[in-house]
């Protein structure tokens, strides 16, 4: 993106094309360039631990999976002469004259996604990683674990291929280090990535190989992160070390590396190891800056994009929204969480748009084959010489015509070409063929563009199947061409003998009430409820309090100032304002049924709990979480023992003049037996409370119990301010708490100092508990909506890492605290998430079932309950009639039911056990 | 990848394992199949919760059905991977065309034989 023109809602952006001197059209990825390509090259995508071509893929599950030149290595390009590529090239896919490309387009918003640079050590002398092949990178790590990287997943060390026995991973490489990269803030990440790899490559190299992790202080704060650091000290005995290590040094006569460092006991100390992997952090990589300089956007000093606490994902220019680590170092899950908040905030900008600019296309009427007796057209594809090289693809064909039910055989270059796709069209017709095989690819590709052919010619979809000739055969067995053309034929024989037993099914189109619920009318809620709206949904919602605002309206201020009342207030009257939002307070669910796009919820509305009946399509969770009300250390017992959120009032309201010494104490009520996820938010409230006090009366004494400070990604910018303007962290041991009694003139808190080797006590007039969060109490409401909790009471997702939003219910979405802990900023992004998918399911105006769901034969059931206790969704209900019944908008098509049901009364779609079964019996055919 | 592994193996998809009938591995032994193998995700990891751990529940049962009828359990088996795994892929294609080449044809393959004789 080389520029931008115009104003928010309507831009003019110049983008660059690189030309990749590969028609994308033509190319079908069959990787001859890069097998004839003599240019070998490293491959960074291996991160440069193995070669590639120059005619290369960046990686095998690229998209598009469509091959590229790399004109900077290129024989061609740089010398003359070769061409290798464009000779051997099946389908004429090279075209050395491809130019460079300005293109102009007219886009409304901007969402900038330009990712991260990983922090290269090569600048850190002592470290050794530029001249030592055993210190890798953490990223280098992950490739020699990945069963696709360099070693096939073997665990080995790059010197001498053998398996290491003692592997150290030291954190906070190019993170948390102004001293000799100038990045002060945490990387987020490195700390979980750090205990996911010595986990794995203790899974690999079994319990011999011993993993140690030497960091500063253990940032595993994320959803259940906690848990996972436990399991693997306590499970998989993976080591660690509270210490940054200063020195590598290569033991001479070997290949191993020697660390020196200082334990917590300020012993210096050497320990041998074979490899040693650096844990590296994030930094926007320079090209990022320009681009940010170009759009004329604000970044930190760290260069970070500049966001808002309340917007978290709009820049300082109007109509340009950002998402993942140009925002702020984060991890995967928060990423897309981010990516979602980002469309959502351009959507609304956009939502007058929406829809005017769709196509649609003209499908012609199905033709019904029920009555015919089945005629099959089988297409045997060559693909260039991927499958004609090896497979005698005539000899197949000929084959293919002797089974039963084939009218028609053909074979061709490129199947999947548009001609000959043209050429099948007018065949099917001209034959009048009912069921199509294409013996070729992975229909994980291309199943949908013949079954696109098929619709085409008034069949239905459903009547086609594929054999995949490739992938699984020329491919995997092209040692031995004879046992793969036999091979072929086999596959093809059990492709035909299914697609004689085809029958066509309809995809059941229902649909979409294009009204939200949202449950929760604190900020994430009303975020939610203000995405939806704004773009034009109706939405209605519920909170069981009185008034709106949640939690938050205990709040004060964020860490950097912001004033929260200031902001729920903004929000209640955006949301009341707003005339597409209707809120229920005093409210209560007591009822819910239905599915995606029509569900029915029953709630007692007002003092009065008179009952509504509410329909809509989407479910917003927002019930939201509070402050966990300590038992531990005197609170409740002693006035002057209080929690964070306590002091963050009284700062506000007494001041901090009469305070001397205060001494705050973290991960009460988290990182415990009863409760062992750490609470996230604790660490920051802390120091922003210390720098508060600090600010109010810099003479008090602000003293930080703690196990470890997890002020993650740019919060560490205020921990290291903290300790700047004196304000003390004495760290304790989770098994030596500090001990706490209360006296006439204070509070005294004893505790042993680990830097100093001994006992400290201090006479504090105040305690801040930095108190857990907890969630709401949902059990109820989670039984209602069947909706499934984590072991804290936390809902959850549908997949962790990329899935954050979705609940495994579709049409279902969770945000803010419900899902787990978190700041302000993060719950309105994941609102504004949570908004933007279900604005992807009510944009809709019919949704289209799949049809591979399960059917119930009800002269077969016996009402044996089997069904209803098998199915991992509860879809299946013993009907009226004493049956089973699976509604297919529900059914998520596992077979899991159909497998169990003793009386075999349940089949599922396009797996029915005669169509699995035809494939069993075709492949043994003759064997006895 | 394109990793070679033995030709002898035939794919057979299934939306999940968890959808695999009993009656599909005993049927495939009957048809005269000398092997049969399950590919699951890692038991921990199935889109559908517990559709893996059934499947092995299955085979389980099923070996004790082949070696009860002289058939010989070990004829079938399970096996656990991602979809990223491509070299464990052609291992365990590997492992069990080695396991059933040393157990010899399906013993009903004989059984026909005299019976035809």
């Amino acid at each position: 993106m080389i520029g931008i023109s115009g104003e928010a809602g309507n831009f003019e952006v110049e983008v660059l094309r690189h030309p990749r001197y590969v028609d994308m059209e033509k190319c079908i990825a069959c990787g001859t360039c890069a097998e004839k390509c003599p240019k070998k090259v490293d491959d960074p995508y291996n991160e440069n631990l193995v070669k590639r071509k120059a005619a290369y893929v960046d990686y095998a599950q690229a998209v598009p999976l469509k091959f590229a030149i790399d004109k900077e290595n290129c024989i061609y390009f740089q010398k003359g002469k070769c061409r290798a590529c464009e000779k051997f090239c099946p389908t004429n896919a090279i075209n050395f004259d491809e130019k460079e490309e300005t293109l102009f387009l007219r886009v409304g918003s901007v969402i900038l996604a330009p990712g991260f640079d990983a922090f290269d050590p090569a600048r850190f002398d002592a470290y050794k990683y530029a001249t030592h092949p055993n210190v890798v990178t953490s990223m280098e790590f992950e490739r020699i674990l990945s069963p696709s990287g360099p070693t096939m997943g073997h665990l080995v060390r790059p010197s001498d291929h053998t398996e290491p026995k003692k592997i150290a991973w030291l954190q906070c490489v190019g993170s948390r280090d102004m001293n000799r990269c100038g990045h002060g803030y945490c990387s987020s990440v490195c700390c979980m990535y750090a205990v996911k790899e010595a986990v794995i490559a203790k899974e690999h190299a079994g319990d011999d190989l011993e993993c140690s992790v030497f960091f500063m202080d253990m940032r595993t704060y994320g959803k259940d992160f906690e848990r996972y650091y436990n399991t693997a000290r306590e499970k998989h005995g993976v080591r660690f070390t509270r210490s940054r290590v200063h020195t590598i040094d290569p033991i001479k006569g070997s290949d191993d590396l020697l660390l020196s460092f200082a334990t917590e006991e300020g012993v210096i100390t050497e320990e041998r190891f074979d490899l040693v992997v650096l844990s590296v952090g994030m930094e926007i990589p320079p090209e990022v800056s320009e681009l940010a300089q170009r759009l004329g956007i604000k970044r930190d000093e760290s260069g970070f994009c500049h966001t808002d606490t309340f917007y978290p994902v709009t820049t300082t220019r109007q109509g340009i929204y950002v998402c993942g680590a140009f925002q702020g170092p984060k991890d995967i899950p928060q990423s897309v969480t981010e990516a979602s908040a980002a469309s959502c905030a351009a959507s609304v900008d956009l939502s007058s748009a929406r829809g005017t600019e769709t196509l649609s296309v003209e499908i012609p009427e199905e033709r019904d084959v029920s009555n015919e007796p089945p005629k099959i057209g089988v297409f045997v594809c060559n693909c260039g010489t991927n499958i004609g090289g090896i497979v005698d693809v005539p000899a197949v064909a000929e084959y293919a015509s002797t089974l039963p039910f084939v009218a028609h055989v053909d074979q061709n270059l490129f199947t999947c070409s548009q001609d000959t796709q043209d050429r099948m069209r007018d065949v099917i017709k001209e034959a009048g063929l009912n069921r199509v095989v294409v013996a070729a690819c992975s229909p994980m590709t291309h199943e949908p563009l013949f079954q696109e052919t098929l619709l085409a010619c008034g069949l239905n979809k459903q009547l086609f199947e594929m054999a995949n000739i490739r992938n699984q055969n020329s491919w995997v067995h092209s040692s031995d061409p004879a046992a793969a053309t036999d091979k072929a034929k086999d596959l093809i024989r059990m492709a035909v003998a299914r697609a004689a037993l085809l029958k066509p099914l309809m995809a059941k189109r229902i649909p979409v009430n294009k009204r939200a619920l949202v449950v929760g009318g604190g900020v994430a809620g009303m975020t939610a409820a203000l995405g939806l709206g704004d773009q034009g949904f109706d939405v209605v919602l519920v909170e069981k309090e009185t008034q709106l605002g949640g939690f938050s309206r205990e709040l004060t201020q964020t860490i950097d100032g912001s004033n929260i009342q200031e902001h729920i207030l903004e929000l209640i009257d955006r949301v009341t304002r707003n005339d597409k939002i209707q809120v229920l307070t005093e409210s209560l669910i007591v009822g819910f049924g239905g599915f995606k796009g029509n569900f029915t919820t029953e709630v007692l509305v007002g003092p009065g709990m008179y009952e509504r009946k509410i329909d809509h399509g989407v479910v917003v969770l927002a019930t939201g979480a509070r402050e966990y009300i300590p038992r531990e250390y005197l609170y409740g017992e002693d006035e002057r023992v209080v929690t964070q959120v306590d002091l963050s009032k009284r700062l506000e309201l007494k001041g901090a003049s009469d305070l001397k010494d205060v001494v705050m104490i973290q991960c009460v009520g988290s990182r415990n037996d009863a409760y062992p996820n750490c609470s996230r938010i604790c660490c920051q409230s802390a120091v922003k409370n210390a720098l508060h006090i600090k600010e109010l009366n810099p003479d008090a004494n602000v003293y930080i119990l703690y196990r470890d400070i997890r002020t993650y990604g740019l919060l560490e910018n205020y921990y290291r301010e903290a300790r700047r303007q004196g304000v003390i962290f004495i760290r304790f041991r989770a098994d030596a708490p500090p001990s706490v009694e209360s006296s006439d003139s204070g509070i005294r808190v004893a505790v042993k100092d680990h830097v100093l080797q001994r006992d400290i006590q201090i006479h504090a007039d105040l305690l801040a508990l930095s108190a857990g969060m907890r969630p709401e109490d949902t059990e109820e409401l989670s039984s209602i909506l069947k909706l499934a909790r984590n072991p804290d009471g936390y809902f959850m997702e549908a997949h962790v890492k990329l899935r954050p939003v979705d609940m495994a219910g579709e049409g279902i979405f969770v945000c803010g605290t419900a899902h787990s802990p978190k700041l302000i900023s993060e719950a309105i992004s994941q609102a504004m998430a949570a908004a933007s998918r279900a604005a992807t399911f009510l944009s809709q105006s019919e949704i289209t079932l799949s049809v591979v769901t399960a059917t119930v034969d009800q002269e077969r059931c016996a009402a044996c309950l089997v069904c209803v206790h098998s199915c991992p969704y509860g879809v299946p209900k013993i009907n009226r009639d004493g049956v089973s019944e699976i509604d297919p908008a529900l059914c998520h098509g596992c077979g899991i039911c159909a497998a169990e049901c003793p009386a075999k009364a349940i089949q599922l779609n396009c797996y029915e056990d005669d169509q699995v079964m035809s494939k069993v019996d075709a492949l043994l055919e003759g064997v006895l | 990848m394109r990793l070679q592994y033995p030709s002898n193996i035939k794919i057979v998809s299934v939306p999940c394992t968890g959808k695999i009938d009993l009656i599909y591995l005993l049927k495939s032994f009957e048809k005269g199949a000398d092997g049969v193998y399950v590919l699951g995700c890692i038991e921990g990891e199935c889109r559908f919760g517990t559709g893996n751990l059934r499947a092995r529940k299955r085979v389980t049962q099923a070996q004790k059905i082949l070696d009860s009828i002289g058939i010989g359990g070990d004829r079938v088996q399970m096996y656990n991977l991602s979809s990223s795994e491509g070299p464990r892929f052609a291992e365990f294609a590997a492992e069990m065309t080695n396991k059933i080449r040393e157990l010899g044809p399906n013993p009903i393959k004989r059984f026909r034989e005299k019976l035809a004789a």
